[in-house]
């Protein structure tokens, strides 16, 4: 049955100084899954994101990804398997162009010396064309990342994960700081991804993961407190009293 | 006009007109310093070969550019790479004095003879070819660079760190071409040169064709360095400049990224040495001092960094400054060039360049969007 995960993550510890980030953490998730994350500050999400894309390596514990063992790999190598991650505070390159952000995304040419001589194929344009047009970014194409709107280099984030054509696209608090209409857009926008790769998204509000209907994932001092169906995990005496109690 | 725009710093038209420039003033006091000597427009030998220096100089800020602008490494040791281009055309100059040395060796440097050594080190052999020469004048400095960078970006070194090590890279090889030990004339460095590739090196033809040579080697340095940052991996560059992890979950490696741009600049930087040498006609130990090093990051800030047009224009207004400054006011001349990083800091963060871009564009509100649009096309 393993084989049939697209990611396996299976008790996985990690300590920093001492402190448990993540305590005997498993996660399954299914070719084509989208999976929201939830789970109050310091639950672990940030650091199972950082294992599973090679920013952290994990004191014991597997990491599988299409089987292969990611915990031997670092982070280029992980993102050229084909996992994309979109940070929580939107990191795209602000002195370059919309376009150029796309153009360095796409999956491709990555050694140094190919990228100096690649040239700006057709299929390329037409691949950022397209980015362009999901985003909602054509107006501004040319201009430089670095003066664009919060919402628009979320967005453009998202389009720079879309170039890479990842398997699995890891979402860190993707609507935060976004208005009501920007969070349902982002919810539709995640839902229109998921139809063609599997995401995992780490989010905090919960209107926003109503909105995306999949199965969550609640996480609590670094271990699994409950998965199942919004609606379920919502009324599990556990999860009631790590949001509301003490 | 907006504060993130790169696009006009790495304009092509800009670059090609800087090229065109170095190469028309080098070729026309080329032949002004061929012109006899009552001629009112004729330029003397000292005019040309500061002019040679001003030039071998901005090879050396170009380098400097290169991986400080596009690439946020701020080297504070570029001056080694220069000088062991230095060196490495000094080695042939060395030998083409032949027989006609104090000593009248054949085949030994007089500094060695003065060492009582008997043949010459391993790593002389071939010098006296100049073709090997110019390979060494490139390989040395690029293996070099291969080596410290591969290490450093290797480990993650970055920021102030690597700087001091740069500092500390270059003060080291100081020391160790002060060792007469090493093969390299200690204190003296090499000097006494007599010819180049058969020609007399004090004769005036000789003197502009090397100037002219060093003003296409600057233009054809600036064309390939501008081809680098515009090229996609120019992006790259600008990306791991400014966010450096985020290009690894992209799958890039910015450390080989790094590695790249930092050998090509050390390379360049090798070239402008070697150039230096042939018209000041000495290289020792000093131009390895850390203060060079700083001097040329001076230039690059007061051009423009980022610029690379920025980056000759500096030097070679810096170092004219330098010149004019030192014959009027010698003591003082440090304390002109501190104020002047000061000023450039405080009052031009772009540096000449961003002056020249601020009086050819006015500020936004003042121009119609339309008329914005296409200036920024051209620029």
């Amino acid at each position: 049955m393993t084989d049939d995960l697209l990611l396996d993550m299976r008790d996985v510890s990690v300590t920093f100084d001492g402190f448990r980030a993540i305590n005997n953490l498993s996660l399954a998730l299914r070719p084509g899954e989208m999976r929201a994350i939830v789970g109050p500050n310091g639950a672990g999400k940030t650091t199972m994101m950082d294992i599973i894309t090679g920013k952290t390596r994990p004191d014991t514990g597997t990491v599988r990804f299409q089987g292969r063992d990611l915990t031997r790999l670092d982070e280029p190598a992980i993102a050229r398997l084909g996992i994309g991650r979109k940070f929580q505070k939107p990191t795209v390159f602000e002195a370059l162009s919309v376009t150029e952000n796309l153009l360095l995304s796409l999956k491709g040419v990555r050694a140094p010396f190919a990228v100096l001589m690649a040239r700006r194929s057709a299929g390329e344009r037409e691949r950022i064309d397209r980015l362009l047009h999901l985003t909602r970014l054509e107006a501004v194409a040319d201009q430089p990342a670095g003066g664009m709107s919060h919402g628009q280099k979320q967005w453009l984030e998202i389009g720079m994960l879309m170039g890479q054509e990842p398997e699995l696209l890891l979402v860190d608090e993707p609507v935060a700081g976004m208005t009501d209409a920007e969070t349902m857009a982002t919810a539709d926008l995640l839902r229109e991804i998921n139809r063609t790769r599997s995401v995992v998204v780490v989010e905090h509000d919960m209107d926003f993961v109503r909105a995306l209907g999949v199965d969550v994932t609640v996480l609590h001092e670094g271990s699994v407190l409950a998965e199942g169906t919004l609606d379920a995990v919502s009324a599990d005496p556990r999860v009631i009293e790590v949001y509301l109690g003490r | 006009m907006n504060p993130f725009s790169t696009r006009a710093p790495r304009s092509l038209r800009g670059v090609i007109w800087m090229a065109a420039a170095v190469v028309a003033a080098a070729g026309g006091l080329a032949a002004a310093s061929l012109l006899p000597e009552g001629n009112p427009l004729h330029a003397s030998v000292f005019v040309v070969s500061l002019a040679g220096k001003y030039l071998s100089y901005a090879m050396l800020a170009l380098a400097v550019d290169l991986v400080w602008g596009f690439a946020g490494i701020l080297t504070l040791g570029h001056a080694a790479f220069f000088a062991l281009g230095g060196y490495a055309m000094g080695m042939y100059l060395m030998r083409e004095i032949g027989a006609r040395g104090v000593y009248g060796n054949a085949s030994l440097p007089d500094f060695m003879i003065f060492l009582s050594w008997k043949s010459l080190p391993w790593y002389w052999w071939g010098s006296e070819h100049f073709a090997w020469a110019a390979v060494l004048v490139v390989a040395v400095p690029g293996l070099l660079a291969s080596v410290f960078g591969w290490l450093a970006f290797r480990s993650r070194v970055s920021g102030v760190y690597l700087s001091i090590i740069t500092q500390a890279l270059t003060y080291a090889l100081m020391l160790a071409f002060f060792q007469n030990g090493l093969g390299f004339g200690g204190n003296n460095g090499l000097t006494d040169f007599k010819d180049i590739l058969g020609a007399d090196l004090h004769a005036p033809l000789t003197r502009a064709v090397l100037l002219v040579a060093t003003g296409v080697l600057l233009a054809t340095s600036l064309l390939a360095a501008r081809f680098v940052v515009g090229s996609r991996f120019g992006s790259l560059l600008v990306a791991v400049r400014d966010a450096e992890s985020r290009t690894r979950f992209l799958g890039y490696r910015p450390e080989q990224a790094k590695l790249l741009v930092w050998v090509f600049s050390a390379m360049i930087a090798g070239l402008g040495g070697a150039l230096y040498v042939t018209q000041v006609g000495i290289i020792n130990p000093g131009e390895f001092a850390p203060a060079n090093s700083i001097e040329s990051v001076i230039w690059v800030a007061v051009g423009g960094r980022g610029t690379l047009c920025g980056a000759v224009l500096g030097a070679i207004l810096v170092n004219l400054g330098k010149t004019l400054f030192t014959a009027w006011l010698p003591e003082f001349w440090l304390y002109g060039l501190g104020l002047l990083f000061i000023c450039t800091t405080l009052f031009l963060p772009n540096g000449l360049m961003g002056l020249w871009r601020h009086v050819r564009k006015p500020p936004p509100e003042e121009v119609t969007p339309e008329v914005a649009d296409t200036q920024g096309d051209e620029a």
